[in-house]
């Protein structure tokens, strides 16, 4: 019998699958003075990263095993252009495994305050202020109006 | 043993709610039994900074992914489109999008019209009722005079058109295609109690505001102060017959894993097109050894998902972003059959506005305009704020390999076996798709969109779960009459999107809600001779 259990906190990643991540993500997005940004290995950043893994935590295991084998060993001990080349094969060959590096990194990434305040976010959650749109002009359908019914009457 | 209840609801969705309200004026004993849990509006993601990230973590849609205590798993590896559902009290309406079209009149009579699958024993008139009681309890926004509708009341203003809906209406204008201010699930006034909606922008993660109309707001508040109980955290196994091959009641596990029993006089399932076979063909005893109400063997047979597609571009200028709800105007310019088209049947456009920062990165480093490393920031401030498109809702058609069965080996938490999916395309479905994306891509050009990018089926989008018990007039070829009563069990009724008999092209909550409200209204007429 294969019984589903509900799921529990993720054990943490050993000391190589951290460095090995912080790498990806410094791959991924790297800092910006442009923008003024800090890339997706900042201290902070990179740390909201790890405690952030919950559901993905073994598929981002399984990920980082995936770059040790591209790279003939330790992705995190390779040099930099080893590192580089290992990505790029992940990113062509294996599109589900790099969506999970690139969602972990990402969904931390793009809510740290630096980040927010330099897309002209405010630094809140959506509730309770909510947000403006548009009312818009619906006379804008009067010439879908004028076309009349497009349903099919039926016998 | 438990006091036997008058009315036993299991399930406490769009249709569980539903039923339970319109049956409470019978003053009836009346008891739901709900696997999940209420749903605090201060636990929803958007009360939070955290709020994309939840939605893929105990929000998100996938019941296999999500794993919250009240889920179950769901194989659904031998499909392309995986199931979307929530499991507590307002069930799928607690997470969907608001996007809340009826079914048309054409939709009830698809075997006359065009000569595929069955008609409908009901139809649109029959429904009507139904349906526009249901906007009200549901506090349905939308605009009057949609040419692709019979006339229908709109019962609140509809949803602001913003940025995305003028860009997009423009380009339906200059192409002369159908478009219109689409039927949505969402307050745009304070109404029966919900707070106005406040474009929070993040509607299929719960509504923090209570602006939408999930059953937990809108008819469960009704029905429990009409009486009816419902009780949370009692996963339903089985429903039992007795020696005359009525329903007995039903089998469940409370939150502690403790097993009850509970009798009642009338069973109605509302577990929609999943959990309700689940249940039946868990239901297994000497008099139904295939299942509960399964003599027609159809339990389980005919699901229909509708096959998604998504076609997305990026603009020049700023649009709604991630504010606002996702939806706000749709297109049945393609709904109607035109076999010139290659398919029968067709689709619906749903016009939806931007992402959120995090989802813009996904989806555009996933689709390639947004690059690792250098470039990265530039080219994503060239897309943030910035996207708009549609996704096609296309017409499923059933076919009776598609199945929900029993899985031989896996099991939920408290050993009930889960459902496994079964589900090919069809190269109707196949043609429909491609027509839509071709069609859409039209779209997005006349509307000046750049980068556009398209796929199809979307592989998680299984949200409407329909026709697995299917109702008919042949006992032989359906699992429920017209009136929502399991041929073979005349105390068992469901009530849910496993009755449908085609799924249409539209969101199905609407027409879920109305069948419920006419069986309710069904039971009620014939509460004297109702085993009859």
């Amino acid at each position: 019998m294969s019984q589903w259990i509900p799921v529990t906190s993720p054990a943490p990643l050993q000391d190589g699958q951290r460095r090995a991540l912080r790498r990806i993500a410094a791959l991924m997005v790297p800092p910006s003075e442009e923008h003024g940004v800090p890339g997706a290995a900042d201290e902070a950043i990179f740390a909201d990263i790890v405690g952030s893994l919950g559901r993905d935590a073994d598929a981002v295991r399984t990920a980082l095993h995936r770059l040790d084998e591209l790279a003939g060993g330790p992705f995190a001990d390779c040099a930099d252009d080893a590192q580089r080349a290992a990505a790029l094969l992940l990113r062509e060959g294996d599109a589900a495994l790099t969506a999970v590096l690139v969602a972990v990194v990402v969904r931390c990434y793009y809510r740290d305050d630096r980040v927010m305040r330099s897309l002209g976010m405010e630094l809140r959650p959506p509730y309770p202020k909510g947000f403006e749109v548009e009312q818009g002009d619906w006379s804008l359908l009067e010439p879908v109006r004028a076309r009349g019914r497009v349903y099919r009457e039926v016998p | 043993m438990a006091e036997a209840v008058d009315v036993l609801i299991i399930g406490a969705g769009a249709s569980g709610a539903a039923v339970a309200w319109s049956l409470a004026d019978t003053r009836m004993r009346i008891l739901c039994l709900e696997q999940g849990d209420w749903v605090k509006s201060s636990e929803y993601p958007s009360n939070g900074r955290d709020w994309e990230e939840r939605q893929f973590g105990d929000f998100s849609t996938s019941p296999n992914r999500r794993r919250n205590a009240a889920d179950y798993p769901i194989d659904d590896s031998d499909s392309p489109i995986k199931v979307v559902n929530f499991n507590g009290v307002g069930g799928g309406t607690i997470l969907y999008a608001g996007h809340f079209p009826r079914m048309h009149p054409s939709d009830f009579r698809v075997r006359t019209l065009d000569g595929v699958a069955d008609d409908w024993p009901v139809d649109y008139a029959m429904l009507e009722p139904y349906f526009a009681l249901n906007d009200r309890m549901m506090g349905i926004a939308s605009l009057a005079g949609d040419p692709a509708y019979p006339p229908k009341e709109a019962v609140l203003p509809p949803l602001p058109l913003g940025r995305t809906g003028t860009t997009l209406g423009r380009a339906m204008n200059r192409l002369g295609w159908h478009w219109w201010a689409a039927d949505s699930a969402m307050a745009t006034r304070d109404y029966e109690g919900r707070a106005r909606c406040i474009n929070l922008g993040h509607c299929i993660a719960g509504c923090a505001q209570g602006a939408k109309a999930s059953t937990d707001l809108t008819y469960w508040p009704h029905a429990i102060r009409q009486r009816v109980e419902l009780r949370t955290r009692c996963r339903v196994r089985e429903i039992t017959v007795n020696e005359h091959g009525m329903a007995a009641g039903a089998v469940y596990y409370d939150g502690e894993g403790v097993e009850h029993f509970q009798p009642a006089e009338v069973v109605i399932l509302a577990c929609n097109g999943v959990g309700t076979p689940r249940i039946l063909l868990n239901s297994v005893s000497g008099r139904f050894p295939n299942g509960l109400a399964n003599t027609s063997g159809l339990v389980g047979k005919n699901l229909m998902f509708h096959p998604y597609s998504s076609i997305r571009g990026y603009f020049d200028e700023p649009l709604d972003g991630y504010r606002g709800p996702h939806i706000g105007t749709w297109s049945q310019q393609f709904y109607e059959t035109d076999r010139s088209r290659g398919f029968v049947r067709g689709y619906t456009y749903q016009f939806v506005r931007g992402q959120g920062p995090v989802l813009t990165a996904m989806t555009g480093m996933a689709s390639g305009p947004i690059p690792w490393g250098e470039g990265h920031h530039a080219a994503y401030r060239q897309l943030f704020d910035r996207s708009a498109g549609m996704v096609a809702i296309c017409e499923d058609l059933p076919e009776q390999h598609n199945t929900v069965t029993l899985h031989p080996q896996l099991k939920d938490a408290n050993g009930i076996p889960a459902p496994k999916i079964t589900y090919r395309l069809s190269e109707n479905s196949q043609r429909m798709l491609e027509h839509s994306i071709a069609r859409g891509v039209e779209i997005l050009q006349a509307a000046g969109a750049r980068d556009i990018v398209t796929e199809a089926p979307l592989p998680n989008a299984g949200w409407h779960l329909m026709g697995t018990a299917r109702m008919g007039t042949d006992p032989g070829r359906s699992v429920v009459n017209s009136w929502g009563r399991s041929h073979d069990v005349k105390n068992l009724f469901i009530v849910d999107g496993s009755i449908f008999v085609t799924s249409g092209g539209v969101n199905p909550t609407a027409t879920i809600q109305a069948l419920a409200l006419h069986v309710a209204d069904s039971i009620k007429q014939r509460l004297a001779n109702l085993f009859d």
